[in-house]
């Protein structure tokens, strides 16, 4: 495959640039392997996150050629064989410094979120609770989120300053949605969902489905059917009480 | 002139450094107990090595085969780590390890099913029953997320990002505190605390194929080590038998044991199915030898033995590497890993997504169509940091140890799932141990402050420095060396020129020099960690040098075989009066008579017995 051109963006929030890089890609590299590469031979203090190294983890979400993908699962060979590959940090959230973002506001969303309250009736046993898969099946597809935020980066409330204080963003539309569709869980958090995690800022482009590195089907199976919740809930609220008595 | 009272300080009553399933588990059993709790991480929260777990955590539920019980989990656990394993640690874990695993689902995990409904459990490797609660291949990502959500709603301080580099002590050796580095800013700070708990996980990063992420690099043994705590067992580090091997980029990554759990079958250049030539005496009697026995198995026979693959990892390592060795691997250096003529692909992307999508992705490869190429990779340390089997505690005083980093647990060899478990089980006792000791101590203990001068002072000098060695390089040569002299299989004089080489790299690690800023630099935190990494590769290489047995994951071609004697002891590193690191060769503890019965006892009778306790 050669002597690829890349240009990667060094600096921080204040100021940076678009620095020109060279590197020698061989069979199977992935965009993660080159950034190793010029960090290694070029430029040791190239900021970027990495873990698992194969799309379990979440950390090296970037800009390439303005797409939002996690670095590790990105081949180079995707790529023209002339074309420059230009890597550049998320946009939705500040740089620290060149690729690396500070993604701490997504942790403070999750915060606000009311965790799992097992429900306590005949189907929580000595032996665990009992329930069967095709009724977890739903809550297990949300919990497959890696937590790259990507999702969170190309929402476009998100990217709205003011927005983004009334609206907890797509990840966490779907913990709220793996929580609610948890056959065993008790809480109720729907006024939460309308009020504080701003389920009605989503307006349904589907963009955060597309970027889903786990091919979640963020919109349709998580964020609408909450919204559905929502709008049932303040049309009849009998029929909601009556749900949440008799939910097995 | 640096002013120590010019850095920030916090207080705390324990403070747990690693956020993976120990690191999480320990907080929030800490937090039960005690006001002031912190926990500190190197990576963003939930990013741990524990998210790429993959196969299942095991614990002796009996959902699937109601025969399982505690006895037979324990069994199972003492003759994968070849009864090298600390025998009360390893009852601990049998224990308690199922109900630490429905505690989990309390707290949100989503484990897959059985038809009655409750946590379903796989087979693997070693263990005698389907024991494996799991989510389909992710199951470390269920932990972490679990322990997570729960743990953040628990009054715990967290700190991100955030790299301890060494731990503080008083005057009288205790626990006071440790000093950290924010890796975007680089500022210091040091946590002063009360007890101290360290769940930092492995060191797999030393060597060259590792399933091991960049966090891997022994700051856990490296740090417990300079503070004068005993390692033990550093010699036995896992090379799991399945680590991708094409293309070169994603080499050691791993394929769980899962696919092998799931009928997947090892191949040979020659499409033999060679594991039946490689089934040790020991486990000649509870292994299927012949292909018609080992389907039988598969489709749920209960009579029928487990087939070969399902070996310990051990085993198969040393089994695909002799393969190879033979000539018989595969086209990239490996051995073909089937399950697509064994699996419908159906079945294979519900069972095994993750597995399917890395091929995919990384291999470009179909693994519903065509056989994996596999080959063995660095990935678990079983030693680690010597700690007392109920509280957790090391031989320093207000220092605590769980999970990966802590040894004893798993002896010679870890059977797969164990980890998982051990974390639960572990991290809570250590929770809980921290905490008892914070409370019998009056105030936080008074640190010395010339010791966190220098800390801070070494580490800055890395900066400042005109020009020095690329720690890039000198990890690429450490891992090379590893690789060649430290690896699967091991002779002295192999070994002993590893050692000189690690000599050699100590030397040249004093001048190490990382370039720009103090700012998220990762060329500074490579060398920050290369001197834990040099600590941890010399202890591994010192103690196999000196255990001249082969005896589970550590494997001696100039001694193939385990000894009695060997059998007697451990080996411990600790780092001496003058400075340099002592070995030492310990006569291990008598173990408890009816756990050595237990563990001894023949598979048959102790079905026998633990199917009559169970009658009313
Ligand atoms: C690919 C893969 C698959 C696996 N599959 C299984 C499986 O199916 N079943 C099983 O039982 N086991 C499995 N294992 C093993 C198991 O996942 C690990 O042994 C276990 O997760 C280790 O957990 P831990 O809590 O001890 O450490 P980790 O989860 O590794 O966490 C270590 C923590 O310490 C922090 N840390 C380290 N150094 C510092 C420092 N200097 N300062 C601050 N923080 C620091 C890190 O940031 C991290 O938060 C697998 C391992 C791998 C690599
Ligand atoms: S569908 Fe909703 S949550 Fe998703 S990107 Fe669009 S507005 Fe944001
Ligand atoms: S939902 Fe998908 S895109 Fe969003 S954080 Fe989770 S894995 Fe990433
Ligand atoms: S490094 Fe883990 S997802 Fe890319």
């Amino acid at each position: 495959m050669g002597n690829r051109k890349f240009k990667i963006y060094r600096g921080d929030n204040t100021k940076g640039e678009l620095v020109d890089y060279n590197c020698d890609v061989t069979e199977g590299m992935v965009v993660l392997d080159v950034m190793h590469r010029i960090q290694a031979d070029d430029a040791n203090d190239l900021a970027c996150r990495w873990n698992c190294k194969a799309g379990k983890c979440g950390s090296c979400s970037v800009e390439i050629n303005g797409r939002p993908k996690l670095a590790c699962m990105t081949r180079m060979n995707e790529y023209g064989d002339d074309e420059t590959i230009t890597i550049t940090p998320l946009k939705a959230f500040p740089i620290i410094k060149d690729t690396v973002t500070d993604v701490s506001w997504n942790y403070k969303q999750n915060l606000k979120i009311k965790p799992f309250s097992p429900a306590q009736n005949k189907n929580n046993t000595e032996k665990g609770l009992v329930m069967q898969q095709v009724d977890v099946e739903r809550t297990q597809h949300f919990r497959k989120c890696i937590e790259c935020y990507l999702c969170q980066n190309v929402c476009h409330v998100i990217r709205d300053q003011e927005a983004k204080e009334k609206f907890v963003g797509p990840r966490f539309m779907i913990r709220l949605a793996s929580l609610e569709m948890h056959p065993m869980d008790d809480a109720d958090r729907i006024p939460a969902i309308k009020e504080d995690h701003g389920s009605g800022m989503c307006n349904i482009t589907r963009c955060c489905t597309e970027v889903c590195p786990e091919d979640i089907q963020i919109t349709d199976d998580g964020i609408i059917p909450l919204k559905e919740r929502v709008v049932d809930r303040y049309y009849d609220p009998f029929m909601i009480l009556f749900r949440k008595i008799f939910k097995k | 002139m640096l002013d120590i009272s010019e850095i920030r300080q916090i207080e705390f009553d324990v403070l747990v450094i690693g956020a993976g399933g120990a690191g999480l588990c320990s907080a929030i059993a800490a937090a039960k107990e005690s006001e002031k709790v912190g926990l500190i991480c190197k990576s963003l929260l939930g990013k741990a090595h524990t998210v790429m777990a993959e196969g299942g955590m095991a614990a002796a539920l009996g959902n699937v085969d109601n025969r399982d019980h505690w006895k037979i989990h324990f069994r199972d656990t003492m003759r994968g780590g070849k009864m090298l394993n600390v025998w009360r640690m390893a009852e601990l874990h049998a224990r308690h390890a199922a109900d630490r695993v429905r505690e989990l689902e309390q707290w949100g995990a989503v484990f897959d099913r059985t038809k009655e409904g409750l946590i379903n459990q796989r087979n693997f490797g070693g263990h005698r029953y389907p024991r494996l609660a799991h989510v389909g291949d992710r199951t470390g990502l269920e932990m972490i997320r679990t322990l997570q959500d729960y743990g953040i709603h628990k009054g715990i301080d967290i700190h991100m990002e955030c790299t301890a580099l060494d731990i503080l002590k008083d005057e009288s050796g205790k626990i006071a505190g440790v000093v950290c580095m924010y890796r975007d800013t680089g500022e210091f700070i040091i946590f002063k605390t009360k007890s101290l708990i360290l769940a930092t996980g492995g060191g797999g990063k030393a060597w060259e194929i590792t399933s091991n992420s960049w966090e891997y690099t022994g700051d856990g043994y490296a740090m417990a080590y300079e503070a004068g705590a005993e390692l033990m067992d550093l010699e036995f580090n896992q090379f799991h038998p399945t680590g991708m091997v094409w293309p070169p980029s994603v080499r050691g990554i791993l394929v769980t044991e899962g696919v092998r759990g799931e009928g997947g079958i090892l191949k040979n250049s020659e499409g033999k199915r060679f594991m039946f030539d490689y089934i040790p005496e020991k486990f000649k009697n509870e292994t299927a030898d012949t292909e018609e026995e080992a389907a039988r198995w598969l489709a749920g026979d209960k009579d029928a033995r487990r087939p070969p693959e399902l070996l310990t990892r051990d085993v198969v390592a040393r089994a695909i590497n002799a393969e190879v060795k033979a000539g018989r691997g595969s086209k990239h250096g490996g051995a073909y890993l089937d399950i697509a003529t064994r699996r419908s692909a159906e079945d294979i992307k519900k069972k095994l997504p993750s597995m399917y999508h890395q091929f995919k992705v990384l291999a470009e490869l179909d693994i519903t169509k065509e056989p994996m190429e596999v080959g063995p990779t660095c990935h678990y340390f079983m030693g680690g940091i010597r700690v007392e089997a109920d509280t957790t505690m090391s031989t320093v005083e207000g220092l605590f140890a769980c999970g990966e980093c802590a040894a004893g647990m798993h002896g010679a060899n870890r059977l797969g799932g164990n980890s998982l478990s051990d974390l639960l089980v572990f991290g809570n006792l250590a929770g809980t141990g921290a905490s008892n000791y914070a409370k019998q101590l009056g105030a936080v203990p008074k640190f010395n402050k010339e010791d966190a001068k220098k800390i801070i002072r070494n580490a800055t000098s890395i900066l400042n420095r005109e020009e020095g060695e690329n720690p890039y390089l000198l990890h690429e040569d450490l891992q090379k060396n590893m690789q060649n002299n430290v690896g699967i299989i091991r002779t002295d004089t192999e070994l002993q020129k590893g050692i000189q080489n690690i000599e050699n790299l100590k030397e040249k690690n004093k001048n190490v020099k990382a370039n720009g800023s103090s700012q998220f630099n990762p060329g500074w935190h490579e060398a920050l960690a290369m001197r834990n990494l040099l600590i941890t590769a010399e202890a591994v290489a010192r103690a196999a040098h000196m255990r001249e047995e082969s005896r589970g994951a550590h494997t001696r071609d100039d001694f193939t075989t385990e000894s009695e004697e060997w059998y007697q002891y451990n080996i411990i590193t600790k780092k001496g009066e003058d400075g340099n690191m002592q070995v030492i060769k310990e006569k291990r503890k008598e173990p408890n008579a009816e756990l050595f019965r237990i563990a001894n006892a023949k598979l048959e009778d102790l079905e026998a017995e633990v199917a009559a306790e169970r009658k009313p």
